[in-house]
């Protein structure tokens, strides 16, 4: 076994350049799949024996292409079947000159196949699934274990998100600038979704799902290097990967939350802290901020600080007030209120949030942060009120855990000693 | 003859990965490495970060910075050893070693001019 080892990474690897090109000749979502699948079987035969070919996913792809053309062949019976070695024992020498794969193909070939899973005309659950499936590979047991939910109906949530993309009929010819941005914003939002999707599940038991969120530091690393010059890619991976790094800190042994402040500092991940930071710096030379580029600035700022009583709040204010400017939204007022009433104390923060009652009724965190507001300001009875609602709004039980232990408190400070 | 050892890896597989895998592999390559080093041959290991994070700078009469890594090649410089061999057989040797059952390329540079600076400890950044 271990022998092999080293061809899952390989194939793994070469996936979505591989699908890409193949949906290319196809045009075809199962047919790419099928014959990339069948190009991977002949791998894990030929290559322990010959060695890895030089380049990887061009014979992949040629091999891939050949095996359905040959089942085309095979199913019209026009034509005597070829010997399968003549396949599988196929040169890296013919396949390097069959598919020289110049960059610029290569890029639009994964951006395409991205951005047909990241379709707009599909719910943000098939999209993260079908994304999953097609691009990262992952088997639709894998998915449907991430997503709580049967092995039946992820498989049928697939099946729906290919029928409804197939109709959606994206071109295939090089798309132009402005589709191309259109796509790679398209795709970067997805890409947030799956990390999101990780790091706060919506619904079900486990708080953190760390392959989800590993896969979207796959994904935003393989679209990042495809263009390595636009900002907001390069802050959607710094965003990701600061927000991940946190990850090792943010529960405890019973799965339950545990905030920034409270978060054991040394438990984060270095390596992904420094990486991002990298990463902002270079976004910020190009002088065109984006939400992005913003939110992992502000990763940043809480990743610098060793000791959460160093924490820069002016600056996190500073980069909120940016956001609410580039992307105004009640989320993002309910954000910067935080950093508001470390900076100017809880009553002003409570004031900054008072009119986002309405448009964030159904909103978890705000009767989360006012609760913890008024709680700071003394105001039991009000917070229990409001850590209620929370909890009412709660989507995992970690999420209803971390309010109850507020309410614990409250009713621990309302009992005569 | 102090020789760097350049490790070059198809990017796309290193960061394809899985955390166990890349544990695993580091593992494996520091159980050549530890004794070089203990032997006091081990000058530095270094691994660098992704060519995503790289910044590459044409100095001319205009300065042109880019986004990326110089070389668009398949192939990237992850990381370099540094080490004390006797013969660059032996440098070929090591290389074989610590990238055993690994798909990747070692290129073994001899190196002209090395001022280790004495005030600087090991980092992880």
């Amino acid at each position: 076994v271990t022998e092999i080892a080293w061809i899952d990474p390989l194939l793994r690897s070469a996936r979505p350049q591989a699908v890409g090109a193949l949906l290319r000749y196809f045009r075809d979502l199962d047919q790419a799949e099928e014959a990339f699948q069948e190009a991977c079987l002949r791998a894990l035969k030929n290559w322990p024996v010959n060695g890895p070919p030089r380049d990887a996913t061009s014979w992949l792809i040629l091999v891939g292409r050949n095996v359905a053309l040959d089942d085309v062949r095979r199913r019209s019976k026009s034509e005597p079947l070829p010997e399968d070695a003549v396949v599988s024992d196929l040169g890296d020498a013919e396949a390097d000159i069959a598919e020289r794969l110049d960059n610029s193909h290569y890029r639009d070939d994964v951006l395409r196949l991205l951005f047909i899973c990241c379709h707009p005309d599909l719910p943000a659950t098939q999209q993260i699934a079908l994304a999953l499936r097609v691009v990262s590979g992952l088997s639709v047991k894998e998915i449907a274990r991430a997503f709580l939910v049967s092995e039946a109906a992820m498989e049928q949530r697939i099946t729906r998100a290919k029928s409804r993309v197939a109709r959606a009929d994206v071109p295939f010819e090089a798309p132009g600038a402005v589709e191309r941005a259109e796509r790679l914003a398209a795709v970067a939002a997805v890409i947030y979704l799956v990390f999101n999707e990780g790091y706060s599940a919506s619904g079900g038991t486990v708080h953190v799902r760390l392959p989800l969120c590993e896969e979207a530091i796959r994904l935003a690393r393989l679209l990042l290097a495809l263009f390595p010059g636009e900002p907001e890619i390069i802050g959607l991976t710094a965003l990701i990967l600061l927000q991940h790094a946190r990850a090792p800190a943010r529960l405890d042994d019973d799965g339950d939350i545990i905030l920034l402040e409270d978060q054991d500092r040394a438990l984060w991940n270095r390596d992904m802290i420094a990486e991002g930071l990298a990463l902002i710096e270079k976004a910020v030379r190009h002088r065109r901020p984006g939400p992005y580029q913003v939110q992992a600035a502000i990763a940043g700022v809480h990743a610098h600080a060793l000791r959460p009583e160093d924490t820069d709040w002016a600056e996190i204010d500073g980069l909120y007030a940016t956001l609410e400017r580039l992307q105004p939204s009640p989320v993002v007022t309910l954000n910067r209120a935080v950093a508001v009433s470390k900076l100017r104390g809880p009553q002003a923060a409570l004031a900054m949030i008072e009119p986002l009652a309405g448009p964030l009724a159904g909103y978890f965190h705000f009767f989360g942060v006012k609760g913890g507001l008024l709680m700071q300001l003394g105001r039991a009875a009000e917070a229990r009120i409001a850590f209620d609602q929370a909890i009412a709004l709660a989507h995992t039980p970690a999420e209803a855990a971390h309010i109850r232990l507020h309410l614990d408190r409250l009713i621990k400070a309302s009992q005569p000693a | 003859m102090l020789y760097a050892l350049l490790c070059c890896h198809d990017e796309a597989v290193d960061t394809s990965w899985t955390k166990e895998e890349d544990d695993a592999l580091l593992a494996k390559r520091r159980r050549v490495t530890d004794p070089l080093a203990a032997q006091g041959k081990l000058h530095a290991s270094i691994r660098l970060m992704p060519t995503t994070a790289a910044t590459t700078v044409r100095i001319g009469r205009e300065p042109v910075v880019l986004d990326g890594p110089f070389a668009e090649t398949k192939e990237a410089l992850l990381g370099v050893y540094l080490v004390d061999c006797a013969s660059l057989e032996e440098a070929i040797a090591l290389a074989q070693q610590i990238g055993r059952d690994e798909n990747v390329v070692f290129e073994i540079r001899p190196v002209r001019h090395y001022r280790p600076q004495a005030n600087f400890k090991e980092a992880a950044v």
